[in-house]
């Protein structure tokens, strides 16, 4: 599965026209043509296609992503540097996607015509037609020009002294804007999703015995019924996860946000293959991580997975 | 039997739903009386408020688009429509339970079958965990649940239809409740299964002296369950009486009806009557009821009478009552 991956990139990249050569070339204003050859002798592109195949495969199963061309550092280096601010976006702004969006999508489904309800249907149609970056903008002309009370870009601000409570705090600062545009979208599916799949619980036998049995209406709502009813909201989180990545790259350049996003974005302009390379790997092997999290969590909530997984 | 004070009484009671069509009156003046450890058969067409009644009584109609419009339902001398909410869930599970025609669909699948009986008996007795865990196994033991202590952990998906419906009778009588209300337990069970449930039922009933509503549209289980038997059309009651003097001499024309339905399992069915019978017609849709009789369109003694006015439920002999105007004949007794 990795293996393909890492395949399919590298030739899916090799279609792409020009190489390191012509824009190193590029930004120093010109190169003859002995230069040229020079380089490519350097980064062994003279060589045959799948001569370079097989020695990029050989490494990457070595632990090697190779060297990025610009910053002239080992790949893994690169990304691992850059791999903690964007975890923390991603999986914050998911996060709080999840569990907003499910409390407001149970919150609806027990009153469908109600006020709330209708918020939450509008507010989903919002968020889900609203591009990220156009919703980070508007965040921004809010938050930073108009009530100026936030940060307009960075991960910190570099005069804060690192590791201290203040240093933390200020993450957190910077980290608000960027979490709430690239949450707000997902947010939206996600309490639609929930609402949907709590109204459709909240018909089923069940809840009608659960309510038989005496029990109150918030604890069938909340224990009865949410627990059937997130069973949809984890297959689409798992789903998500990778999707979440495009719209963290987005969302990552406009607050410039020094994170894999960002650095993916620079490296598609720098045409800095081993970089891209090394982040696409990287990014399905987290996609493949999150996929068997997702199993877990299945087994967590749902015991027919168990028993049918045991079996 | 017969003096005992009734257990559970429910009189005029009045459910409407709104619909597109109009504002449909599913149940209209519905009466019945339980006594302690009387077995009430309820039986009727699709749709003429079986379960509705069942619902009612439970407090548990979706409102809206339903609405207890009138009546009285009183436990005990209690009337639960007056009752508050907190009152009702004291009573549901503990004095009132139910179970269900879906034996499939009626537990939750993703707790264990011991978690949901136990939760019952917690709530209502409070008591702890491994008291209450305890028994849920003794329950299970009690409906005949082989290796109780390690089904007492399984999930329903692990279970066949028919040891769900003993799973969700061991939990409707966890509590001792002194009525249970069964709506139609054996409609969704093969038929050797449905046997095992009614005889657990009879068993159950025999050992915890509880009462018991029995909902069927199937006369075979009403006759072998019942003391008493209601039949409903369209919202009313239009019969009551002894479970034999129904099953000998209907009264009522739909009862009369209902009884030659049943298929017997003769070598050769008369000729004039083949090997199944129906009565003609369909039920009438609830929204659209006149303020005639709501079986006069299907009764071959229907008459302008029946087509104008409604009868109301006469008393015939000692302990039955019929809403027929047939049974109206001045001097009746």
């Amino acid at each position: 599965m990795l293996l393909a991956v890492i395949i399919f990139n590298f030739i899916l990249l090799s279609l792409v026209p020009g190489d390191i050569a012509d824009t190193l070339a590029g930004e120093s204003g010109g190169a003859s043509q002995e230069v040229m050859d020079d380089i490519r002798r350097t980064y062994g592109l003279d060589r045959p296609f799948h001569i370079q195949l097989a020695t990029y495969v050989g490494k990457v199963l070595q632990g090697d992503l190779g060297t990025s061309y610009y910053f002239n550092l080992p790949v893994t280096e690169l990304i691992l540097g850059r791999v903690a601010p964007t975890l923390l976006l991603v999986v914050t702004a998911l996060v709080l996607a999840i569990l907003i969006g499910t409390l407001f999508g149970v919150i609806a489904s027990r009153k469908p015509n109600k006020l709330f309800s209708h918020f939450v249907t509008v507010l989903a149609l919002v968020g889900f037609s609203a591009p990220v970056f156009w919703t980070a903008f508007l965040l921004i002309v809010l938050f930073v020009a108009m009530l100026e009370i936030m940060p307009l870009s960075g991960l910190v601000d570099p005069t804060t002294p690192r590791g201290t409570l203040a240093w933390y705090l200020d993450v957190l600062h910077h980290l608000f804007l960027p979490v709430l545009s690239l949450s707000s979208i997902y947010l939206a599916a996600y309490s639609r999703l929930a609402r949907a799949s709590m109204m459709d619980v909240l018909g089923s036998d069940y809840i009608r015995t659960a309510r038989a049995k005496g029990l109150g209406e918030t604890t069938v709502t909340y224990k009865h019924a949410l627990r059937n009813a997130v069973i949809p909201v984890i297959t689409i989180a798992g789903l998500q996860f990778s999707h979440i990545f495009s719209g963290a790259v987005v969302v990552e350049t406009v607050f410039t946000w020094p994170g894999l996003g960002t650095l993916a974005f620079e490296s598609i302009l720098r045409g800095d293959t081993p970089t891209i390379m090394g982040i696409l790997f990287f990014s399905a092997m987290i996609v493949i991580i999150v996929n068997l999290l997702t199993d877990i969590a299945y087994r967590v909530v749902d015991p027919r997975i168990r028993s049918a997984r045991n079996a | 039997m017969q003096t005992a004070a009734p257990l559970l009484e429910v009189e005029g009671l009045e459910v409407e739903f709104r619909t597109r069509q109009g504002i449909a009156r599913v149940l209209d003046g519905v009466t019945l009386s339980l006594k302690p450890g009387q077995t009430l058969g309820i039986v009727g067409e699709s749709g003429c408020g079986k379960s509705m009644t069942a619902l009612s009584i439970m407090r548990l109609v979706p409102t809206p688009p339903g609405r207890i419009g009138a009546g009285a339902v009183r436990l005990k001398g209690e009337n639960l429509l007056q009752a508050s909410e907190a009152r009702m869930r004291e009573v549901r599970g503990k004095d009132i339970s139910m179970i269900f025609q879906e034996p499939m669909t009626s537990l939750n699948p993703v707790y264990s079958i011991g978690d949901q009986i136990a939760e019952t008996v917690r709530l209502h007795e409070r008591l702890s965990r491994r008291a209450s865990l305890e028994r849920a196994v003794n329950m299970l033991k009690a409906v005949h649940i082989p290796a109780a202590e390690r089904r007492v952990r399984e999930f329903p998906h692990q279970m066949s239809g028919g040891m769900r419906q003993r799973v969700m009778i061991a939990m409707a009588l966890a509590c001792r409740p002194s009525v249970l209300i069964a709506d139609e337990p054996t409609t969704a069970l093969d038929v050797t299964v449905q046997a095992q449930v009614f005889d657990l039922l009879k068993e159950m009933q025999e050992k915890t002296g509880t009462a018991i509503i029995l909902i069927s549209h199937d006369m075979g289980a009403i006759a072998e369950m019942a003391d008493r038997v209601i039949v409903m059309y369209a919202g009313r009651v239009v019969e009551e009486a002894a479970t034999d003097e129904i099953l000998e001499s209907p009264k009522h024309p739909y009862t009369r009806g209902l009884i030659a339905c049943v298929p017997h399992m003769e070598e050769q069915p008369p000729p004039e009557r083949g090997a199944l019978t129906e009565i003609p017609g369909v039920v009438p849709s609830l929204a659209a009821l006149g303020a005639g009789c709501s079986f006069a369109p299907r009764c071959s003694h229907a008459d302008d009478l029946c087509r104008r006015q409604a009868p109301q439920p006469f008393t015939v002999g000692t302990d039955r009552r019929t809403a027929c105007w047939l049974y109206d004949e001045p001097g009746a007794p």
